[in-house]
């Protein structure tokens, strides 16, 4: 059977932000990478959730508490399912990607991670892959080396066996810059890596609302994201990890839920993937998520990366189009992210003024210092694509554009 | 919301364009540096304090329009004034930006920094427009860093 053809008008319909005005127009949201707007279906199985089947999971005799851990499990089916993991054993739910990040370099970090050990980070890292790393490092004494990218904004992966020394410990890389929004070749870097023995941990928050992402296929150790980039709720996330390290990694948070039996003298762990997950968790959210994911692919993840890859073309040809404006990366392979400065205006200031006209946008250093350190920039304007949006939205933020411009000149 | 108009002004972008008193002054008496840490808007105030009085003073970094005029007209304006203005001066723009003082109404010393009184329509840009005058009461209370954040 044919699917209905893809129809962002009738997608649109489904965020009530699209079509309440806003300064008298309707609103014109270019800024998913920030956060995804979260479509009708999703808050709407939340709200049934939280009404009529929601109590703690994992406790109790109550046919409630049965039927919402069963719910809960089943969101946790549908990321393996997604992720196309071995097992649900190996999805662990966070608050984002970066407790995940946070969680792995305080379990697995600690344990191997000594005195002149290295961690391998890539140049466009996120914040939330570069912090918790460099923490751990100064604790422990032990270095960051950093894989460099070209102008272009993508990876020099030329020496990336010589930065893979005995000393190297793991290497963390982002699969789509949430600033140059280039898509990283992980699975060849993974394999690299691998051939010297090191782990890799795949930040995918970026990555996964554009594609469809096999974890074993890449063969990643640890794979990261969040629920709110990907037409979900914040305060869910997921750290995927291979069971044979899960397994030997020592506990983080430790209480409730996690535990097999508690005693004055000694406590007991229970297993994957209950182990990481103390205390009461974001079942709304969990159980949100899985909805999310229900609903990208009965929109067909295939088409939607098709859908918005043809969308960036567009943009990227309208605003190349417009003097004084310079896009910021250019790498070959790119997810529908589009950063761009405009000569002689700061982006907060095209920001403000696109704001005024209801087009929103990220203007800033989006948590990625050493990237824009690296461009030689202290910030850019950013345009990121979903699946609802239109080339009329394009239109909109070129017209926006020429605007700043003309107040400007 | 005001319109963007309102605020880019002419006098605003002008200063953005061409700021006034742009640089370090070597030696100075008082310094401090600024960060806006949401927005990387980062400048470094040098100071020249003699019996009293603000003789010179400088601006020197990057940031957008809103914050390099508003470090351009404030280095204008609080040139020649004594310590003690100078501090009014910090307290009287942070009230107007924050609505609490109407320029229109109220006896100050702001001067032409009035034309800052649209950015508190656009509270996201106060601390834009705020991050020069924090900096310069740091450099006059001795402390060397302040954030806006």
């Amino acid at each position: 059977m044919t699917p209905p053809p893809f129809d962002p008008t009738t997608i649109r319909r489904d965020f009530p932000l699209l079509t309440t005005p806003f300064h008298g127009k309707p609103m014109i949201y270019l800024d998913s990478a920030v956060s995804g707007l979260v479509p009708l279906p999703v808050l709407g199985r939340m709200d049934h959730y939280q009404r009529l089947e929601h109590t703690n999971v994992h406790r109790g005799v109550s046919t409630l508490s049965q039927e919402a851990t069963d719910r809960f499990e089943e969101a946790r089916e549908k990321v393996r399912s997604f992720l196309n993991a071995a097992s649900t054993k190996e999805i662990i739910w966070t608050r984002g990607t970066t407790e995940a990040i946070n969680l792995v370099a305080q379990t697995f970090g600690r344990a191997n991670i000594h005195a002149g050990d290295e961690i391998l980070l890539s140049a466009m890292e996120h914040h939330a892959n570069i912090v918790p790393w460099q923490m751990l490092a100064e604790e422990r004494g032990a270095k960051l080396r950093v894989i460099p990218m070209s102008d272009a904004g993508e990876l020099i992966l030329d020496d990336l066996e010589a930065l893979l020394t005995p000393h190297t410990k793991l290497l963390g890389v982002v699969q789509v810059s949430n600033v140059l929004g280039t898509i990283n070749p992980v699975k060849e870097i993974i394999a690299r890596a691998h051939a010297k023995g090191v782990p890799v941990l795949v930040d995918g928050a970026q990555a996964v609302p554009h594609l469809t992402v096999d974890v074993q296929d890449l063969d990643a150790d640890f794979y990261v994201f969040s629920g709110h980039k990907l037409s979900g709720p914040t305060g869910i996330g997921v750290l995927y990890g291979k069971k044979a390290l899960l397994e030997k990694m020592p506990p983080w948070h430790g209480g409730g839920s996690m535990i097999l039996s508690v005693s004055w003298e000694k406590t007991t762990y229970i297993g994957l993937p209950g182990k990481f997950e103390a205390g009461t968790p974001a079942i709304t959210q969990a159980i949100g998520l899985g909805a999310a994911l229900d609903y990208l692919q009965g929109l067909g993840l295939d088409r939607i990366a098709a859908y918005e890859h043809e969308l960036l073309h567009y943009a990227t040809e309208k605003l190349s189009a417009i003097e004084g404006l310079c896009i910021v990366g250019n790498a070959k392979a790119k997810a529908s992210v589009l950063s761009f400065v405009l000569e002689g205006i700061h982006p907060h200031d095209v920001g403000s003024i696109l704001d005024h006209d209801g087009i929103v946008v990220r203007a800033g250093h989006h948590c990625a210092q050493p990237v824009m350190q690296r461009l030689g920039i202290p910030a850019t304007t950013r345009a990121s694509f979903a699946y609802f949006n239109t080339r009329e939205d394009v239109n909109a933020l070129v017209a926006g554009i020429l605007k700043v411009q003309e107040i400007f000149k | 919301m005001t319109d963007p108009r309102e605020l880019y002004q002419q006098v605003i972008l002008e200063h953005n364009k061409k700021p006034r008193n742009f640089g370090k002054l070597d030696p100075c008496t008082h310094h401090a540096h600024g960060l806006n840490p949401l927005c990387g808007d980062d400048i470094e105030l040098t100071l020249v304090v003699e019996d009293g009085i603000v003789k010179d003073l400088k601006f020197s970094g990057h940031g957008c329009a809103i914050s390099q005029a508003s470090s351009s007209l404030m280095t204008v304006n609080v040139k020649g004034k004594s310590v003690a203005e100078a501090a009014t001066m910090v307290a009287q723009f942070r009230d107007m930006i924050r609505g609490k003082l109407d320029p229109a109404i109220d006896a100050h010393l702001l001067g032409k920094l009035i034309l800052f009184q649209g950015v508190k329509d656009l509270p996201i840009r106060v601390k834009c427009a705020v991050l020069p005058w924090a900096t310069l009461h740091s450099a006059l209370e001795g402390e060397s860093a302040v954030s806006t954040e």
